[in-house]
């Protein structure tokens, strides 16, 4: 088994943010439960903001998010987490994923993950999140994973939801990409087709 | 080498003054434009074709028409012509008109265009853009070499018997550039049609312009027209310059800053690192200019953007006299360096020229 490598996007807004937190739990339940060995790559949107609004205006990417782009499209998975506004993905995060080629996540794993305040806000994973990767032809793996703020300070040490359903998503995303061909760019200059079919196609 | 400026003919408001200049003062001052082109040596004027607000240039042949009778050596050309949504044969018909009245200064670069609205005004869908330009591009290549063309396509009325009036000078069709900025099919279909592929590499990476460019070069090769270094490019380019490099960075950023293009986006300091742009002195644009041959290869024409984001028919001009300091330069520099087996930039006198000794060679071979 090849080693692999895992994308973290991280849409938290505050710094430190408890959706990076999240993210980095995730990433590290995945690997986890990869014993082939995984490398995991992070990306804070926070830091690309200004590149990834510039290239929503002038239609191409700066050095840096193009690179954080190629990251994700070459990446064997994707763990995608956003701090939730207004009951669903923030501005930054949908930001980021209209900047990608639309065909770029095709058949790419995905594990989606939020935080809110409340755990009122939890279904935003599955009313806004999961559709956004279900149209870019994603696959999310079933378990999605929401922590609201009271989740990390639970005294309760019996109360263990939000680890278990964490190892659960992680262990649900490991079992998608291993079976899988590593991931490749798509390489227009490779796909194009010779002119006389062009032709005879029209 | 060929040089030269191209206009996308909008009507911008200057964000220095908030002045908008009407439809006519910039009809006319595009006109202006192209004289000065001639005047400062430059080869090629082209300008845009568009059909919604709040660009100008709706039917270029009517305003090159009008510039080739107040000029004697400059090229009228375009950027885009909309082979999409333009009837081919009316494409056909009036560029070989302007053809004939231009004695011969005249080519013409095709693109699809990308105003979603326009296809359907004009009948088409822009899902189809690709095909389109395939098939329509097809059927003027033929209208413009057969003299009796029968036609029966997917997009257009069939043709039983049609020739396309007037023929074209000489015999010799306008040479046709292809412009795409990231279509690897239009590359291939000017490289399979021997035809010029012009790359405005002006708002994006010059990196991703490589691969388009050596695309097109290498499939060139491989349909047997020469060899990829002959390959016939253009490419873009956009520059301000003032003798002081400060000057010019303090004029334009304004008219950056509220650019329709990339305003209200990325610095005039990234911008300009991150794409060919040039805000700086003369020398600064020569050097950034010579760049462009390092990542690209000898290349047959160079056209610079000079007239958007509202700046003033004055400022313009004043840029086009020191434009007109900056091409001899160049041309002295790229021309020395092409090798002598790559093409200069076309011109209508050259492609007699090669009509008349292919024909001179099939006649020596039959005789034989």
């Amino acid at each position: 088994m090849t080693a692999r490598t895992i994308a973290v996007v991280s849409a938290g807004l505050g710094q430190p943010s408890s959706t990076r937190l999240l993210a980095d739990q995730l990433a590290t339940a995945t690997a986890r439960a990869r014993p082939a060995g995984t490398q995991i790559v992070t990306i804070e949107l926070r830091e690309l903001a200004h590149d990834i609004v510039n290239s929503l205006l002038t239609g191409f990417p700066s050095p840096a998010l193009t690179e954080a782009i190629g990251q994700v499209v070459r990446a064997d998975g994707l763990i995608a987490v956003t701090a939730l506004y207004n009951g669903s993905y923030n501005g930054l995060f949908k930001s980021f994923f209209d900047v990608l080629d639309p065909a770029a996540l095709a058949s790419k794993p995905v594990l989606i993950g939020a935080t809110g305040g409340t755990a009122r806000h939890s279904l935003a994973l599955e009313h806004a999140i999961r559709p956004l990767f279900s149209y870019l032809r994603a696959v999310t793996v079933p378990t999605a994973v929401f922590a609201a703020t009271e989740d990390w300070g639970s005294a309760d040490r019996s109360d263990r939801a939000l680890t278990t359903r964490i190892d659960r998503a992680g262990a649900e995303l490991a079992a998608l990409i291993s079976p899988r061909p590593p991931a490749a760019e798509a390489d227009p200059y490779a796909s194009a087709r010779p002119f006389e079919q062009l032709l005879r196609n029209r | 080498m060929q040089f030269g400026i191209f206009t996308v003919g909008d009507v911008t408001t200057d964000p220095t003054t908030g002045r908008t200049p009407t439809e006519h003062e910039r009809i006319k001052a595009m006109v202006t434009m192209a004289r000065k082109a001639e005047e400062i040596g430059l080869d090629v004027f082209a300008t845009g074709e568009h059909h919604n607000p709040p660009f100008v240039p709706s039917s270029p042949t009517t305003m090159l028409g009008y510039i080739a009778a107040q000029t004697h050596n400059l090229i009228l050309s375009t950027a885009t012509t909309l082979i999409t949504t333009n009837d081919p044969v009316k494409i056909a018909e009036d560029f070989a008109v302007l053809q004939h009245l231009a004695d011969g200064r005249v080519d013409l670069m095709l693109g699809r265009g990308n105003t979603g609205p326009v296809y359907p005004w004009f009948g088409q869908d822009i899902r189809k853009g690709l095909e389109l330009a395939i098939e329509n591009y097809h059927l003027l290549y033929r209208l413009w070499r057969e003299d009796v063309v029968d036609w029966d396509g997917e997009f257009r009325t069939p043709l039983q018997g049609f020739t396309s009036v007037p023929r074209p000078l000489d015999g010799v069709p306008p040479f046709v550039w292809h412009g795409s900025i990231r279509t690897p099919e239009i590359a291939e279909q000017a490289a399979f049609y021997g035809d010029g592929f012009f790359a405005n590499h002006i708002f994006w990476p010059t990196e991703h312009f490589v691969r388009l460019v050596g695309f097109y070069r290498q499939r060139f090769a491989h349909y047997g027209h020469g060899t990829p270094e002959q390959a016939i490019v253009g490419l873009g380019g956009q520059v301000y310059m003032r003798r002081n490099s400060q000057d010019a960075v303090r004029e334009f950023r304004p008219y950056f800053d509220h650019a329709p293009v990339y305003g209200h986006g990325p610095s005039l300091e990234d911008f300009t690192s991150q794409t060919p742009l040039t805000v700086g002195s003369p020398q600064e644009v020569i050097d950034k200019t010579l760049t462009f041959r390092e990542h690209f290869d000898d290349y047959q024409r160079q056209l610079f953007l000079m007239d958007h984001a509202g700046l003033p028919l004055k400022t313009v001009l004043e840029q086009l006299d020191l434009l007109g300091e900056v091409v001899p330069v160049l041309r002295r520099e790229l021309d020395a360096l092409r090798p002598a087996d790559v093409p200069d930039g076309p011109t209508h006198q050259a492609l007699v020229a090669a009509s008349l000794a292919d024909a001179g060679t099939e006649l020596e071979t039959s005789s034989r």
